[in-house]
């Protein structure tokens, strides 16, 4: 549509600018850190609008020397795990939910979905406390339970309102035919809702690699530490090196958001599936 | 089907999710109510029943006031910014004439959402940092050299720089899915709209909102859940200080429990947090319908 006044235009000039605006003060940071972690130190003290005289990669290697390298490995470990136990049990709970038949079912979902109204917030004192008492404080595999249950009761909710939809033809006739309910979920069901099980994944992956509260809290050994504490360690460590430990953010933004542009479409489409339940 | 009504697939499978959320979610509650009544220590087992003194000590703390002010102008802020301003910035980017930068803009103003705030909270701590920070050395630059804000160190502005750095991150990410739910719009209102020659703002005042209303609700509630949980970036940025002035919920929780090692008054806490999510989550899942067949 053409516009007939001339303000008309001009307010699109403004919503431009407006536009160009937000995008530099969302961009600059990022291009700031990303050239601010191959300065020296004096150089990013003095002038941190200017460029590096020397581009130091050797930053990165320092960073990964003093613990980056052992925290993005704690960090693929935990959210791996954690979000294959919470994609799996989440796939079986749903598959029960929107299939079988039984008394009490609508108790069982309630008390499913019900889950999401307790904030980990809240849990966080008493889950301390029952992690030391299971033993299971400082270790990865606590972590993993305390990302993987906060996660269940919203991905059982988005896998079933999915296998609702589904019809069931298949697996009818797959029973026919004599397979038992694992097989007809693991080669039917999981099938079926693959794009349903990215998603949930999705989630999970960006919750348990950005995740920092439970991992401050229930992790003590520094040889344990996920990125995000790690850093957060390792700032109070460097007090003296801003660029290494800059170098440290760009390496746990950089691949989050490598991740984001080859995968976009699916990652968008992703988001959208739970945002309209979530 | 048979296979459906067997007793002993069911609970198999519903086991792990049902036993998982009974020992991690939902019996750690209970221990934080009724720890909230007791007067104990991290490691000791010795505890005194103190009935609601815990949270007496919590209402009466002279810093209680600022500490739920600053979850307040989060929730505020983060309305303002995440459901208001995101919906107007994605039904101008659905514009015609921006439609050529949508990609772009889009993709840029999602980007801060994908990385960890406790990343986030250190690289803007080194900007808002009142020597070498990009801030103001910007500011000294076009002139006003005498004009040194502390940024984080000031008690007055600390607490608007956190929220600002979570409006930076998100903004982008609730206005990508507002971009969403605008796209499944039926085209024909809008070519109506435009028939009876509403120009973009009536076709926002007239077609988008109306039909984006029910969303927006859900989406301001949620949104609000989530300032009165925030956590991460206050606990990075200024831990709570200078003195208190940026504590939130949350980070009194912590300073309460692993700080001053007052695990009753933490579990207090704790409980505050659960009934004022409790509330918002109830009116959400009512408003959105949440868990209907």
């Amino acid at each position: 549509m053409k516009s007939k006044h001339w303000w008309g235009s001009a307010g699109k000039i403004l919503i431009f600018l407006f536009f160009c605006v937000f995008a530099i003060v969302i961009i600059l940071p990022m291009i700031w850190m990303i050239i601010s972690s191959m300065k020296t130190n004096t150089e990013f003290l003095k002038d941190p609008w200017g460029l590096p005289s020397i581009w130091h990669w050797d930053n990165y290697a320092y960073a990964f020397k003093y613990g980056v390298g052992k925290y993005f490995m704690n960090s693929v470990i935990v959210t791996v795990v954690s979000v294959f136990v919470t994609v799996f049990f989440s796939a079986l709970a749903a598959y029960v939910v929107s299939r079988f038949q039984f008394k009490g079912k609508n108790l069982v979902f309630l008390f499913i979905i019900g889950g999401m109204m307790i904030s980990p917030e809240a849990n966080l004192v008493s889950l301390f406390k029952l992690l030391q008492t299971l033993h299971l404080y400082d270790t990865h595999a606590g972590l993993i339970i305390s990302y993987s249950v906060f996660q269940l009761s919203f991905t059982v909710l988005l896998m079933r309102s999915y296998m609702l939809s589904m019809s069931q033809e298949v697996e009818e006739s797959a029973f026919m035919d004599g397979c038992t309910s694992f097989k007809v979920f693991l080669y039917i069901v999981v099938p079926i809702c693959r794009p349903v099980l990215a998603s949930g994944a999705l989630f999970a992956t960006m919750h348990a690699w950005n995740e920092f509260m439970f991992a401050t809290v229930f992790i003590e050994s520094d040889d344990l530490r996920t990125i995000p504490t790690g850093l957060v360690t390792l700032q109070a460590a460097l007090k003296t090196d801003y660029p290494v430990l800059i170098s440290g953010l760009v390496i746990s933004a950089g691949v989050v958001i490598i991740a984001f542009l080859i995968f976009q479409k699916q990652f968008i489409r992703g988001l959208a599936q739970g945002s309209v339940k979530g | 089907m048979k296979v459906y009504k067997n007793k002993k697939i069911i609970i198999l499978y519903l086991a792990p999710v049902v036993i998982g959320l009974a020992v991690f979610v939902y019996y750690p509650l209970i221990r934080s109510a009724i720890d909230s009544l007791f007067q104990w220590v991290s490691f000791s087992t010795e505890r005194k029943w103190v009935g609601f003194d815990n949270y007496i000590q919590i209402f009466t703390d002279k810093d209680f006031f600022t500490i739920l002010k600053n979850n307040v102008l989060y929730a505020l802020f983060s309305v303002l910014c995440q459901v208001l301003l995101a919906m107007v910035l994605a039904a101008c980017l659905e514009e015609l004439f921006m439609r050529k930068f949508q990609k772009f803009f889009r993709t840029v103003l999602f980007l801060p959402s994908l990385i960890s705030m406790s990343v986030l909270g250190i690289l803007w701590k080194c900007i808002f940092n009142p020597n070498s920070g990009l801030l103001n050395t910007f500011i000294h630059a076009i002139g006003f050299e005498n004009v040194t804000p502390t940024w984080l160190g000031d008690a007055n502005i600390a607490i608007f720089c956190c929220i600002f750095v979570s409006q930076w991150q998100y903004t982008g990410y609730c206005m990508l899915l507002d971009l969403v739910g605008i796209q499944k719009i039926p085209r024909e209102l809008y070519e109506v709209a435009e028939i009876d020659g509403a120009g973009a703002v009536k076709r926002f005042f007239y077609v988008t909102l109306p039909m984006g209303k029910e969303s927006m609700l859900v989406t301001s509630i949620i949104t609000v859940i989530g300032s009165f949980k925030i956590f991460t970036e206050i606990q990075v940025m200024t831990g709570g200080g200078p003195g208190r002035a940026t504590e939130v919920l949350a980070t009194a929780m912590y300073r309460s429990a692993f700080t001053n090692d007052e695990m009753g008054v933490a579990s207090a806490y704790a409980m505050i947090i659960f009934v004022i999510t409790l509330i918002l989550s109830l009116i959400q899942m009512k408003v959105s319908h949440t868990g209907e067949e």
